[in-house]
């Protein structure tokens, strides 16, 4: 399948009093049609800002975001308000992402509105219960505001007023952490079967690895601004190789209890701060692999094996 | 439920209700479980399922109005906490039994040295000096990893896993026999999380401390518990040694939590989630609070309340599915 | 699930009125209003002029500085004028200086206040800068001049009241824009290509409103007292309008001769009203923070609740029982 989106050595710093900072540093990835990345990270990792900037809610510093073959940062107003209904976002919070002032009605229909896309009141009606139902929202609860329903229900409306577009690319920033362990499976279900339908493709933000594992093709994990390694979901959680993703997949509780004990990597202190961030490999004060070389030169995201790419000096391409 | 003396903690019958405008809340219903000294036990359940309140009734610390303990009691070591003046409980919070929240930050004083705010617990609870009490202060923070040269740092120059960390330390200062974990590393980073929990555990153990630890994340159960009480509209509906709850899962909303779970070492095409939503704890639905949302609910799932029933040795459901002689 | 019935739509208006009526203070200060306004529309009514003079100044100088009596309950002027006609027919002067202040303040203080809290940068310190300046004169002598440069009439003296009643608004609105601007719904509403006109209009400015209403209800309030004020020196209306403040003034040279009447009774209608005013507008604030929600129960209402809603179950458990 062809390719959808390309980022290349894209890169957003904040000004700071005390120096840029380095939310995302020199990412590449690309996304095919119909497919999922999964982006994965803790908090403060640049993963949210990526999501922001490739949809341009945030300019970027450098770097490219490739569309359909046009690279959007580029974009003059025209070309970006036809990027805009082609390409959207789900955020995290779904109490936050809602206007407290508008029904549930009214919010779905708004993106129809100022786009255009419904003639008279009653083919906007018409639409916004298609898309009610289409994310299954009861269509009695049109007359009704946010703050009276709960966090999947408020979810589903985000997406639908997401959908109401027709867009082929979306950005889904943490759709389903706020939410239930069993709304969240609803949720994610919603967005599977979304996706096969109108051959939709994400870029999906979390923390949550199992999440991530469930809905990706492909995953990339960062660490403070960088992608450390990327590859198929299967790999990933196979076949990690960075000590960063190897921490990671042995910190999460598995609800399970076997009697063999997996092993355990507990890394040392916080994550650093990622303004100025020193030379060198940026997961350095944390390793436990780590070596001279590392302190001074930061690894570069090498392929070491067909479609699975790794930053880590410790990770070299024959292995 | 069983009624066992050497347990350090019994509550039977719990419910808890708030009183407001719009209605009553039955926020907890006719809660039971039981804990025995050093015991961990994992209260799992989802938003609204009254875990927190539960915890807030043990420590009385439930707001009145709009809240009140309607029904059952709270045996802690020989006594009903239910009955103590406010004064005696006073006595009993922090030192006997002490509580870790989710977010220090709040529950932190910013204003104030963390070193200070470990050394106030003591002091509240112990005949110490003030020098006594630093210098346990400063023993505590050692204990949970935090370097003594940040003794004297206030609670916003530290990281949320730091923070949780000298919230454990405020925890543990007098030694408490039980300690309330609410949802206390929801807020944190997966490789924080594995620290903070690793830490707890250690903690534990050297101190044969109980703990009830309020989790949504049945992983954080197995990491940690040794027994499992799984919460649904305010009442437990399954409880179990955490093995045997793991391994032999018996009410449908268990088995419908687990199955919600994506599973990393798994490759499943899809979940099976639990279908609906959780119930209006203003407006339960009536008999089995859960049968609306059932597989398996058969007509009279929705007149009859459930019973605690033993499916195993220490394994109790409360699912008409399991009771004897069910219709 | 599906049996639920369906929700209706509940206005916003109607939440926060529920709400507001629980106070009862507050629906004395809105009782307050009430009356004024009833008694500005019908001050014809009420105090009927002669056919020669409006119901306001109608002399009688051989009937001037009467005490209070059954014929003129609040007394006579010094030109023999009936203090009660005079002060009905003041509520008319006072309610439209309130008003127009309101709306001219209100209107270019939001406008300004969402123009730089919005954009930012260079606008921003423009705007903001300039507020800081009104600012830094106090309100009544940044009044006294402005009327003093225009010359007393009610158009300017709405006018003084108005300029300095305009940073309250801008600052507000700022603030509250600066904060509903970094929202994800805002953000959520630019990615689906919302104008900038459309995102203050639809998403913000609704957002932000309560705060300005009650700042409304407060500046109603101060408008009334520095337009009195302006009029007391001698800078408001010119006489003979029944304008409170100016009556005060017209009383005070006679106070101290025991003709009290004439300066109690205006000074008890600004008074009043600003009471009345102040009291809504606490209500309202109350009643417009959705964090006071369900707070703010006495003891013996919760008992009372708590009482009938168990009986109501266990009245329930029995009839289960009977069956």
């Amino acid at each position: 399948m062809s390719v959808l989106l390309e980022v290349k050595n894209l890169k957003k710093y904040f000004k700071t009093p005390r120096g840029p900072l380095h939310a995302v540093d020199d990412i590449n990835f690309k996304i095919k049609k119909g497919e999922t990345l999964g982006l994965v990270g803790e908090s403060g990792c640049g993963k949210s800002t990526t999501g922001r900037v490739v949809l341009r809610l945030i300019e970027a510093t450098g770097g490219q975001v490739i569309f359909n073959g046009e690279n959007i940062l580029d974009y003059k107003k025209k070309q970006m308000a036809k990027f805009r209904e082609n390409s959207q976002i789900v955020f995290q919070d779904p109490f936050a992402s809602l206007n407290p002032r508008m029904s549930v009605s009214e919010i779905i229909a708004e993106p129809l509105i100022i786009n255009k896309k419904a003639k008279g009141a009653a083919e906007l009606g018409k639409k916004v219960a298609d898309l009610m139902d289409t994310v299954g929202l009861a269509s009695r609860l049109e007359n009704v505001y946010p703050h009276e329903l709960d966090g999947g229900r408020r979810q589903r409306i985000g997406i639908a007023r997401v959908l109401a577009l027709n867009p082929e690319f979306i950005v889904h920033d943490e759709p389903v952490s706020a939410l239930d362990v069993s709304i969240q499976a609803q949720i994610l279900n919603l967005l599977d079967e979304l996706q096969r339908d109108k051959g939709l493709t994400y870029l999906f933000i979390s923390h949550d690895l199992g999440v991530i594992k469930h809905v990706s093709n492909h995953i990339a994990v960062m660490y403070l601004g960088k992608i450390v390694e990327m590859s198929d979901y299967k790999s990933i959680f196979a076949n990690p190789k960075h000590p960063y993703t190897k921490a990671l997949l042995s910190a999460i509780p598995v609800p399970r209890v076997d009697d063999v004990k997996r092993e355990r990597i507990i890394l040392e202190g916080d994550v650093p701060s990622p303004i100025n961030p020193p030379p060198g490999c940026r997961f350095y004060g944390r390793c436990f692999q780590r070596q001279d070389a590392c302190k001074n030169t930061d690894p570069l995201l090498n392929e070491i094996s067909s479609g699975h790419f790794v930053a880590c000096h410790r990770c070299p391409r024959d292995e | 439920m069983s009624k066992n003396n050497e347990n350090l903690l019994n509550i039977e019958n719990l419910s808890i209700h708030f009183f407001i405008e719009e209605g009553t809340v039955a926020a907890v219903n006719d809660l039971n479980f039981s804990l025995k000294p050093g015991e961990t036990i994992g209260l799992v359940g989802e938003t609204g399922a009254g875990k927190t309140t539960t915890a807030l009734g043990i420590m009385s610390l439930i707001q009145s109005p709009p809240g009140l303990v309607v029904d059952g009691s709270i045996i802690y070591d020989g006594r009903n906490l239910l009955e103590l003046s406010e004064a005696e409980m006073r006595a009993v919070r922090g030192s006997q039994i002490s509580m870790i929240f989710q977010d220090p930050m709040t529950s932190l004083n910013p204003v104030f040295p963390i070193r200070d705010q470990i050394a106030e617990v003591v002091m509240l609870h112990e005949k110490v000096t003030a020098a006594q009490a630093i210098q346990r202060a400063e023993e505590m923070l050692d204990k949970v990893g935090i370097r003594k040269e940040r003794a004297k740092d206030f609670p916003h120059q530290f990281s949320g896993g730091m923070r949780q960390r000298v919230g454990i330390a405020i925890a543990l200062a007098c030694n408490p026999k039980l300690l309330i974990a609410d949802e206390p590393t929801t807020a944190l980073d997966v490789t924080i999380q594995a620290q903070v929990l690793e830490l707890m555990k250690g903690l534990k153990e050297e101190n044969n401390t109980s703990m009830i630890m309020i989790t949504h994340d049945l992983g954080i159960v197995a990491e940690i518990c040794d027994k499992v009480a799984i919460m649904y509209a305010g009442s437990v509906v399954e409880t179990a040694d955490k093995k045997e709850l793991f391994n032999n899962p018996k009410h449908p909303y268990t088995i419908g939590l687990f199955n919600s779970i994506p599973d990393i070492e798994k490759d499943e095409e899809k979940l099976k989630p639990i279908k609906g939503l959780m119930p209006d704890p203003m407006n339960l639905p009536s008999g089995c609070s859960f049968h609306p949302r059932c597989d398996h609910a058969k007509p009279e799932c929705s007149q009859k309340v459930p019973k605690h029933t033993q499916v195993n040795d220490g394994h109790y459901v409360r699912c008409l599915l399991f009771e004897e002689g069910g219709e | 699930m599906e049996n639920q019935k369906p929700k209706k739509k509940r206005s916003q208006f109607l939440e926060v009125w529920r709400r507001f009526k629980r106070n009862p203070i507050a629906l004395v200060g809105m009782g307050i209003i009430i009356l004024q306004i009833l008694l500005a529309v019908f001050a014809d009514v009420i105090a009927p002029g002669d056919g020669w003079s409006p119901g306001f100044n109608m002399q009688d100088w051989g009937n001037s500085r009467q005490f209070p009596s059954a014929e003129n309950w609040f007394g006579t002027d010094h030109l023999g004028r009936d203090v009660f006609n005079r002060i009905v027919h003041g509520s008319r002067i006072s309610l439209q200086v309130g008003a127009v202040v309101v709306s001219i303040s209100m209107i270019i203080g939001v406008t300004l206040g969402a123009v730089a809290g919005f954009f930012g940068g260079v606008a921003d310190n423009i705007i903001m800068r300039i507020i800081d300046i009104i600012l830094a004169v106090p309100n009544i002598l940044l009044a006294i001049a402005i009327s003093a440069a225009l010359g007393p009439s009610l158009v300017n003296v709405m006018i003084a009241v108005g300029v300095g009643a305009i940073p309250a608004y801008a600052r507000q609105v700022r603030a509250q824009v600066v904060s509903l601007r970094e929202q994800e719904f805002v953000e959520a509403a630019r990615s689906i290509g919302a104008s900038n006109f459309r995102l203050i209009r639809r998403h913000i400015m609704p957002n932000a409103m309560s705060p300005i209403i009650i700042e409304a209800t407060m500046g109603f309030a101060t408008a009334i007292a520095v337009a009195a004020a302006l009029s007391f020196i001698g800078l408001g209306l010119e006489p003979p309008t029944p304008e409170w403040g100016a009556m005060l003034s017209d009383g005070r040279r006679y106070m101290l001769a025991g003709y009290w009447h004439m300066t109690l009774f205006p000074g008890l209608a600004i008074a009043f009203v600003i009471f009345g005013i102040n009291m809504m507008g606490d209500g309202l604030r109350d009643a417009l923070d959705p964090k006071l929600r369900s707070g703010g129960m006495s003891k013996g209402r919760f008992e009372k609740l708590r009482r009938a809603q168990i009986a109501l179950t266990n009245k329930g458990a029995d009839t289960n029982v009977k069956k």
